[in-house]
């Protein structure tokens, strides 16, 4: 069969198709996003959902039911979705359940650059780390295999370069088949109370050494000798990295790891020992390096500068030859901005003048930060700029607290926000406060994906509900609900935060106006089915 | 430089909504199709509202990293001329620099949908120029241009593209070059 170029994320949803993976499911983040929209795109069903925790217990539910099922996240996106993933290692699965993870080392869209594979050990679930698409297709496949024969969740680890660059890819010729879903009840298996999860937690740990034994024996990873002779340097290397090794230290010996957890760590710690010098280069937390320490394997871990950011060809190379004099620093490009017709830009715009202390959340609207606004004051994480908002408000001095405003994208404020304004409704802070929803009516930041306050599903189609904010804030005990549309009317959107800032009650408002860019995409679709354009 | 089976780097860059990873696909299955191994890189996300974008194709008998090494990248094409200066550092010594002036405007400029410089079509008249000085037939880049944009678009990206190579063709012969 012939080759085709594909992205990481084209490929693994093109596995994921070929493994008959009965359901996808999860919530849009780069560089993750485009594996749900391909796969949904080549027929599998395919569904975003509020968070990734949500996505995940969907998956597991499937799982249990015997179903196969691949859930899709950004490395921050693993956090929201942690608490099932622990247990979910206990209780294991019945069908098959790959969660693929991408990790954005260098942070070109992200808040952070974590390194999930401290997660694959924490929670006590296998990893399978592809190089290029090539793998991300065949990983993804072992990753289903290797779920349903273990009865345990797979993390398929990717990162950006990975998820985004396209390389030639040869896709199996035929289907894995899959059993029929069915259900079949075992209580002490999968209802984790104190008295089943003690024996479930033994039964992991021994279930991780058989999956370590598999690791030891396992043929995906590869020993690749070099052009010198085979002595002189080893590296341990996985993902990306194995890529920039081979370019940049051709003469190396390189034990390059599909898994990693379990590690192969007999099999590393005697690679090490057949070299004069072995190195461990990753792209991220020095994992690899701490853990062939700790087994007593003769490994270099590189100096602390190469935990940041991206690897590459010359970095690697510079790892290599141990130099320690700073890098040179990255050339500045133009950065980024809120598109020219943007409607943040008004809100931004009046909060700035207003002198808000404003509470910020992740988005396109982050932007926000940027000159010529610079009207953020904090973003940590998703749904953060509620409860972050909050609390400045609960300790400030009255007059700062008044300034206090939460801002919040829609699809942001679904995925973690709600739980945010429930606290507002409780706990309210003496001076109020004031919640704003930046409603575009799209997750613009991750390339106009749906969610459920759009009325559509993934595939743009009309969705069975759309969230109505105002009715959600009214049920939850906020009274003071506003509707305003920031670009056809400036004046009163600023006079409105002035007001609610004043009020010193509990209000929120919608400043509702669709993204130009979604609004152009929809148009363009409509016109390509031949329907009217609205 | 792929004569001799080593790697040829080529960094596509611009700004946001200028068809960069549009153009940097287009070069990815032409050379695919022209049988080399072909790797293709960029960064998706914050950049693509407006900011920098840039896109690094690499092709050979086999490719390795993704990524253009610093200072390894055999042409350097940019359809804005303010992203040559932050690109630069990463073209070869002796490497090519292709600008947006390699395209002239016609008369008339503006959108005019035969003007090489149109906003919407600078990335393809740019490959043309590319195309003057890559192994890869012309039949390829066609075919590619084809598989990479919807239909109603390929008479015009085609006929953009062949009047970039003819430009870059006759300049090269007036410069006794390639």
């Amino acid at each position: 069969m012939s080759s085709r170029l594909l992205t990481g994320n084209e490929a693994v949803a093109l596995a994921a198709r070929d493994a008959m993976i009965a359901l996808g499911t999860g919530y849009p983040g780069t560089p993750s996003t485009e594996i749900l929209e391909n796969f949904g795109a080549l027929g599998g069903r395919a569904q975003w959902a509020p968070n990734e925790k949500v996505a995940l217990e969907v998956a597991l539910g499937a799982a249990y039911a015997c179903g196969r099922v691949l859930v899709t996240m950004k490395h921050v996106g693993v956090n929201v979705a942690a608490d099932p993933l622990f247990t979910a290692a206990y209780t294991g699965v019945t069908g098959a359940l790959v969660i693929a993870a991408a990790d954005d080392p260098g942070m070109h869209s992200s808040q952070n650059e974590q390194d999930t594979r401290r997660y694959a050990e924490a929670a006590g679930v296998p990893m399978l780390e592809p190089a290029d698409s090539q793998e991300a297709y065949d990983y993804m496949l072992a990753a289903t295999e290797l779920s349903e024969r273990f009865g345990t969740p797979v993390l398929l680890r990717m990162t950006t370069r990975v998820c985004h660059s396209k390389t030639p890819v040869t896709p199996r010729g035929a289907p894995l088949p899959a059993p029929p879903p069915g259900y079949e009840r075992d209580i002490p298996r999968r209802v984790m109370i104190p008295a089943y999860a003690r024996p479930a937690h033994r039964k992991l740990r021994e279930k991780l050494s058989r999956l370590a034994d598999w690791s030891e024996e396992s043929d995906l990873h590869r020993v690749i000798p070099g052009t010198g002779d085979g002595k002189a340097l080893g590296v341990i290397t996985s993902g990306v990295a194995t890529m920039h090794v081979a370019e940049a230290a051709p003469e190396a010996s390189m034990f390059k790891l599909a898994m990693t957890y379990p590690l192969p760590l007999k099999r590393l710690a005697e690679f090490a020992r057949s070299v004069e010098r072995c190195v461990a280069v990753e792209e991220g937390d020095p994992y690899l390096a701490n853990a062939l320490r700790a087994a007593d394997a003769p490994v270099e871990a590189p100096i602390e500068e190469f935990r940041f950011g991206e690897l590459s060809v010359s970095r690697v190379q510079r790892l290599l030859a141990g130099e320690t004099a700073p890098e040179p620093p990255p050339e500045p490009g133009k950065p980024p901005r809120l598109c020219p017709n943007c409607p943040h830009r008004n809100v931004f715009g009046a909060l700035s003048r207003i002198g808000c202390i404003v509470s910020g959340d992740i988005g396109c609207y982050t932007l926000g930060v940027l000159p010529p606004f610079e009207a953020m004051d904090t973003c940590a994480c998703m749904g953060a700029s509620i409860g972050a908002g909050l609390g400045m408000r609960h300790v400030l001095p009255r007059q700062q607290a008044k300034r206090v405003v939460s801002v919040i994208g829609d699809s942001t404020f679904v995925h973690s926000g709600v739980t945010g304004l429930i606290d507002m409704a409780y706990n309210p802070p003496p001076t109020g406060h004031v919640v704003i929803i930046l409603d575009n009516e799209v997750t613009a930041m991750t390339g106009l994906q749906e969610h459920p306050g759009t009325g559509r599903r993934l595939d743009h189609g009309p969705a069975a509900n759309k969230i109505n904010y105002e009715a959600l804030a009214w049920a939850l005990g906020i009274q003071d609900v506003h509707t305003v549309d920031p670009l056809e009317n400036e004046a009163g959107f600023e006079q409105l935060v002035r007001d609610c800032l004043e009020n010193e009650g509990l209000s929120l408002i919608v400043a509702r106006r669709p993204c130009p860019l979604s609004v152009n995409r929809l148009a363009r679709m409509a016109a390509e089915c031949g329907a009217p354009e609205s | 430089m792929s004569a001799d089976g080593k790697t040829t780097s080529v960094i596509i860059a611009g700004l946001g909504g200028q068809g960069i990873v549009k153009a940097s696909d287009i070069l990815a299955s032409a050379a695919h199709g022209a049988g080399y191994d072909v790797k293709k890189s960029e960064i998706h996300g914050m950049s693509q509202r407006g900011g920098s974008v840039s896109s690094d194709v690499r092709f050979g008998a086999r490719v390795l990293s993704p990524m253009t090494p610093r200072g390894g990248a055999d042409y350097l094409a940019v359809t804005e001329p303010t992203q040559a200066a932050p690109n630069r550092h990463m073209l070869r010594p002796g490497g090519v620099l292709i600008t947006p002036d390699a395209v002239p405007h016609t008369a008339g400029g503006g959108e005019d949908s035969t003007d090489l410089m149109a906003n919407r079509t600078i990335n393809v008249a740019l490959l043309g120029v590319l195309a003057a000085h890559l192994p890869i037939a012309e039949e390829h880049w066609l075919a590619a241009i084809r598989q990479n944009l919807p239909e109603k678009l390929h008479d015009l990206n085609c006929n953009v593209f062949l009047r970039g190579l003819a430009i870059e063709r006759f300049m090269g012969r007036l410069s006794g070059g390639g």
